[in-house]
């Protein structure tokens, strides 16, 4: 099978209002609200939900918190060759080779991280999902041909494909975006595929359908709908891979732009010939994209534990 | 057995054809086209034109296709645009430098993770088990170059255990009939050679092989928290299987099937970690060769290795598949 098997069973299991559930107050209650009140009571779910909103609002806000502007150098007289001065009243984390604002630009990273990211996913959860249903809800010969063609993305390394779109598109934090969304794309598709698949043979889609409803009724307001709860469990998680594989493609150079560019990866790919003169050019960069990729894998998990029905009883 | 792998090496043929078509049109629909392509960014208009009469460019596409087919069945994958050297020979001259990397990596995330995640399993709930979960979340989320910078610069630069660059001392005079390093030290009983070698491979292989190791240890304890549970155990259980034997025969060898699975995924994403990697630690393999060839935008080398990778991968992949086999005789009959 495709995917994730416990974010599959969980919807074959949610969807049907049988005795499954164990809960009292969860009887006859939509699985997503279900889920949120598990959500909430859930610590890791609360802990990941926080480094969210913190680092949504400050890629918001970036403008509001950063004391200066992304491409500013407002210390450039200070720095030298063999000296980059730390932390000041001035510049409460330091300064950067160039004389940037160490602080400024890590909020400004912030913005370009989401902006990646969302985008990114976005363009991997519309393909994904096109390919998905289409897979999904004809089967046959369509099916069989979307899946080679999935199996086909899937059989290129991430890496490979991204710098492939970046040497025809230019190297651009566009390039970036276009390489991490096609990149997730056979992974929701999968995903989509495999649990709308789950559903078909269900009681009711069964009674859907002998009510009369046309095979699109049913497909789309029952069948898909019932079909997403893995997809955004997933794409959840494909947020926190999103952030760290934007890191790693600017590392390598292949978002572009200048080497003063506030953006995480990029800093991080300037800071290491300072290692030995200013490490916390590399380490507070990369603690912020651990520190985001975590926020986001542990309320996927948690969304995803919240979900399924066979952790239900604790 | 043998017509799985068969049937499974039937599967690749067609996988291979549509890659190279995607690769063939991906060279042909970069800017400049493929001239521009052989010739690099610089290339002066009469340059273009001679070589676009020179490789039929202008011809057909689906002739020039099979043209470059019998080209690559012969084994001629092209020349970097930079060096000029044949594609072919500088992965082969540098593929050994990552599969040992890789491999070194993958022993550690397996070696590790496996036995890991089986404990906290055991010990489901307890601290052991929540203190794995929690490692092993933390290291999924740490990108693969900031552990290399971490690594690099707390053993390397201030302890000064490891070497922070390289795959050998420059000092250190070793003959390499394989390319393998550390196993030339070996084959030669150049022992201080191997040694050398393996101090640094060290670092890079703990960086690359984190993320994996996370996973594994995660998928490792899932899993067998499912299969503890399931009937076919307390069945055997009731019959009197002893605990070791229960946990060895049964247990063990149900729980891997997943982890398996998930082992054939992360070869991709080591090779994706590997080009970081090597890159951080100035290790000389496919990795820092491909990161080169990206920032040169070096479109042969670029074109040859995606192919050898989506193989490597592919037979990987099917290397997983029979695995499946091998654990699982149910796999065998169908």
């Amino acid at each position: 099978m495709t995917g994730d098997p416990s974010a599959q069973s969980a919807l074959t299991d949610t969807v049907v209002p049988s005795g499954r559930t164990n809960k009292a107050d969860d009887v006859g209650a939509s699985q997503w609200r279900v889920a949120m009140r598990r959500l909430r009571r859930n610590p890791g779910a609360i802990i990941g939900a926080v480094i969210v909103l913190v680092f949504v609002l400050v890629a918001l806000l970036a403008p509001v918190l950063a004391p200066f502007p992304a491409e500013a150098l407002p210390g450039r007289a200070e720095i030298r060759p063999t000296f980059i001065p730390g932390p000041s009243d001035a510049y409460p984390l330091g300064l950067d080779r160039y004389g940037g604002d160490l602080l400024s630009k890590l909020i400004w990273g912030a913005r370009a991280s989401l902006l990646i990211g969302v985008l990114s996913t976005v363009i991997g959860l519309l393909g994904g999902m096109l390919l998905g249903l289409l897979a999904g809800a004809f089967g046959g010969w369509i099916d069989t041909a979307v899946m080679r063609l999935v199996d086909l993305m899937l059989s290129v390394p991430s890496l490979l494909l991204a710098v492939s779109i970046a040497a025809v598109i230019g190297q651009s934090p566009r390039a970036i975006v276009i390489a991490i969304g096609v990149v997730q794309i056979p992974i929701f598709a999968r995903l989509l595929r495999g649990s709308m698949l789950a559903q078909r043979g269900l009681d009711y889609v069964l009674a859907a359908s002998s009510l009369g409803l046309s095979r699109r009724t049913v497909t789309m307001s029952h069948v898909l709908p019932n079909s997403l709860g893995p997809v955004i469990v997933q794409a959840t998680l494909m947020l926190a891979t999103a952030v760290i594989e934007a890191a790693g493609l600017s590392f390598l150079g292949l978002g572009g732009g200048a080497p003063t560019t506030a953006e995480w990866g990029r800093m991080l790919a300037q800071a290491q010939n300072e290692l030995e003169v200013a490490p916390r050019l590399a380490f507070l960069p990369g603690a912020c994209i651990a520190i985001t990729a975590l926020g986001f894998t542990l309320f996927g998990e948690a969304l995803r534990e919240a979900l399924d029905p066979k952790t239900r009883k604790r | 057995m043998t017509r799985l792998i068969l049937q499974r090496l039937g599967l690749l043929i067609p996988t291979l054809l549509g890659l190279s078509i995607l690769l063939f049109l991906w060279v042909r629909a970069l800017p400049g086209g493929p001239a521009t392509a052989l010739l690099g960014e610089r290339a002066t208009p009469e340059a273009v034109e001679r070589i676009n009469e020179l490789y039929g460019f202008s011809r057909p596409l689906h002739e020039q296709y099979l043209a470059w087919m019998g080209q690559l069945l012969q084994g001629n994958f092209g020349a970097s645009t930079r060096t000029q050297q044949p594609v072919l020979e500088e992965f082969f001259a540098r593929f050994p430098a990552t599969i040992e990397l890789t491999v070194v990596a993958l022993v550690i995330a397996v070696g590790i993770g496996i036995p890991l995640g089986y404990v906290a399993a055991r010990h489901q709930g307890r601290f052991l088990d929540q203190t794995t979960v929690v490692a092993s979340l933390i290291g999924v989320t740490i990108p693969v170059f900031a552990l290399a910078f971490l690594l690099k610069y707390v053993f390397a630069v201030q302890l000064g255990w490891f070497p922070s660059a390289g795959r050998l001392d420059p000092s250190m005079v070793a003959t390499h009939p394989t390319g393998f390093y550390v196993l030339d030290g070996i084959l030669t009983r150049e022992w201080d050679a191997a040694w050398n070698a393996l101090t640094h491979l060290v670092l890079p292989a703990i960086a690359l092989g984190s993320i994996p190791l996370a996973i594994i240890a995660r998928i490792t304890r899932a899993s067998v928290i499912e299969v503890q549970g399931a009937d076919y155990v307390r069945t055997a259980r009731a019959k009197g299987l002893r605990p070791p034997r229960l946990r060895r025969r049964v247990v063990l060898r149900n729980a891997m099937l997943p982890v398996a699975t998930t082992i054939g995924l992360q070869v991709g994403l080591l090779l994706s970690g590997a080009v970081l990697t090597e890159t951080v630690f100035a290790f000389n393999g496919i990795g820092s060769y491909l990161a080169n060839a990206i920032f040169n935008l070096d479109y042969a080398v670029l074109q040859a290795f995606i192919l050898f990778i989506a193989i490597a991968y592919t037979l990987v992949n099917l290397a997983v598949d029979v695995s499946y086999g091998l654990i699982d005789p149910r796999m065998r009959v169908r």
